[in-house]
């Protein structure tokens, strides 16, 4: 029985070969873009110059880091590394706060059901998605040099990074509302401005609530590192340990990092719990 | 058959309903007090948080309105002059150095790729202990959880800070920075898809005498790669733009020229130098966007 069915698939398999193998087109297509993709990683590691004597002084230099770093003492900045986290924090904040309230109209304008002009439409989405392109860091140092040091131009570059994409993400809640209460609100003969607020508002409301809170976390984590060019909070304390060699002061900040993005995620979670 | 007459029983009826309504109004009004309350509490807090982060980052309206039209004027004036008349003459000289960039936005790309490379095959090593329904040791799983955990919240730029001290400057510090953070949190993105596959494969392997590495290879792989690879073309798009900041602290990419002109204050080089960076993210975004929508919707046929 077992024999005859294995002599029954060889015999299938010689017959209809073409069901038992995947088209030559299909299967030369993979094999060659997976030469592609390996002939690009070898490309790339060969540019980068990752040889394996290279990477074995690294770790060698590397390990001798982390022994530097243990314990990690806060030595006698600690007051100073509190202040630059809560200035970290403060910065996180407001761009958010700023970056919300400036994402709000701009929502508005980019929802094709509320604006249905699709060339403002398209304009207005290639236009957010460009300012995505841009790091939060070079942001962070264009307000550097226009405003001058300090957690002003922290504030500005965060705000100025995520108003466009809080927007593309508002314009994208407000097009998948529930039409009925907008039709409603329409029927009771209510004007546009009433529709919008008493038949969209409501609706998105708590999604954009949980969109900021997504990216006031997201900016406690960048705003961390602002400071390495000159824009306020933990980040500049952090660099100049490093650069000074002090590895046990710069162990200890990082620890300070982990800890305040831990509490925060905790924290910005169950508020987004109770509001979804 | 009483109820239907309206007169029947009507004083006490009403009567009854109206103590009802009374009733009924005194708890919605508590209600709405309470609610009221909690409300005031949080718009209390609110404003507490708002009012300490102005004091603290010394924000105020003034500099506020001095300061945008300051950095407008900024972003404007990195932009140069260029005439229609000597249109092509005035394009040349302001990307001078275009060949120079081109060399160092290709050196940002291969960065972002490798480094999503490495981190992903990092990623993929971790990611199988670090899903809950594929592990019984509670201990290697919560080991697993808290290493992505630690691997993913210390900044990019931290990483690339102390690989700089340890490796030399240039991109292969800047490589493994982003190779360590997108192990992070790539490993817990594809923790979750692990968490979410179908039991049942993994049940047919293991009933089949499956070890381990075959469950994972044969039970969750082939569930899960398509959202792995969603998955890993996002993070691409995010590692080619994180590489181009890297540049500042000494590790490789177009960052380092654009630390320099912004620094040396050549604005019409910074102009040049940010357009290219933003065309090329926006190229590199449709691109993938439009391989995710594939691959994705490959999959839902798959499951249909």
């Amino acid at each position: 029985m077992n024999i005859a069915a294995h002599a029954d698939i060889a015999r299938l398999k010689r017959s209809h070969s073409e069901i038992f193998r995947r088209p030559l087109a299909q299967r030369l297509r993979d094999w060659s873009l997976w030469l592609v993709f390996i002939a690009l990683t070898i490309f790339s590691l060969w540019w980068i110059d990752a040889s394996p004597m290279r990477i074995a002084n690294g770790l060698s230099k590397l390990g001798m880091l982390v022994v530097l770093m243990i314990p990690p003492l806060p030595g006698d900045g600690f007051w100073d590394y509190c202040q630059a986290m809560l200035e970290t924090l403060a910065m996180a904040f407001l761009g958010t706060i700023i970056a919300a309230v400036i994402a709000v109209p701009l929502g508005f304008l980019g929802a094709k059901n509320i604006v249905p002009n699709w060339i403002f439409h398209f304009t207005l989405r290639r236009f957010f998605d460009a300012f995505r392109g841009v790091d939060g860091l070079v942001w962070a140092l264009i307000f550097v040099s226009a405003v001058g040091l300090g957690p002003f131009a922290g504030v500005l570059a965060i705000a100025a990074g995520d108003m466009m994409v809080l927007g593309k993400l508002f314009a994208e809640a407000i097009e998948n509302v529930d039409k009925k209460p907008v039709e409603g609100v329409r029927a009771s003969g209510g004007a546009d401005l009433h529709v919008v607020r008493l038949g969209v508002f409501p609706q998105v409301l708590p999604v954009m609530a949980s969109h900021v809170l997504y990216f006031f976390e997201s900016n406690v984590r960048s705003a961390t590192i602002l400071g390495i060019v000159g824009a306020g909070g933990i980040g500049l304390q952090l660099s100049d340990r490093i650069r000074i060699n002090n590895w046990q002061q710069a162990a200890f900040i990082i620890l300070m990092i982990l800890v305040t993005v831990a509490v925060i995620d905790a924290i910005s979670r169950r508020i987004r719990a109770r509001l979804i | 058959m009483s109820a239907s007459s309206p007169t029947g029983s009507g004083p006490i009826a009403s009567a009854a309903q109206h103590d009802r309504l009374v009733t009924f109004e005194g708890r919605y009004q508590q209600q709405r007090s309470v609610r009221l309350a909690w409300m005031l509490a949080y718009g209390a807090l609110f404003l507490a948080a708002l009012i300490a982060s102005i004091v603290v980052s010394d924000f105020n309206l003034p500099s506020l309105f001095s300061g945008l039209p300051k950095a407008w004027n900024y972003i404007v004036g990195t932009f140069p002059k260029l005439s229609l008349a000597t249109l092509w003459a005035d394009l040349s000289e302001w990307y001078w150095g275009l060949r120079f960039w081109m060399r160092l936005l290709l050196e940002t790309i291969l960065m972002g790729f490798i480094g999503t490379v490495l981190g992903g095959i990092l990623a993929l090593a971790l990611c199988f202990p670090a899903s809950r329904n594929l592990v019984e040791n509670t201990g290697i799983y919560f080991a697993a959880r808290r290493a992505l955990e630690f691997l993913r919240t210390v900044p990019e730029l931290v990483f690339a800070l102390i690989f700089v001290f340890a490796f030399g400057l240039g991109p292969f510090a800047g490589v493994l920075a982003i190779a360590v953070h997108t192990a992070g949190s790539l490993g817990k993105l594809f923790a979750e898809v692990n968490e979410n596959v179908d039991p049942r494969p993994i049940e047919g392997v293991r009933a089949a005498g499956g070890n381990w590495p075959m469950v994972m290879r044969l039970g969750v792989v082939p569930q899960a790669l398509p959202n792995y690879a969603s998955y890993l073309l996002l993070r691409f798009e995010i590692n080619v733009r994180g590489a181009s900041a890297l540049g500042i602290v000494g590790a490789g990419g177009i960052g380092q020229e654009l630390y320099v002109a912004i620094r040396q204050f050549e604005y019409t080089d910074i102009s040049a130098i940010m357009l290219l960076l933003i065309a090329t993210t926006s190229v590199i975004d449709i691109i993938c966007e439009t391989i995710r929508h594939r691959l994705i919707g490959h999959d839902l046929i798959g499951k249909a």
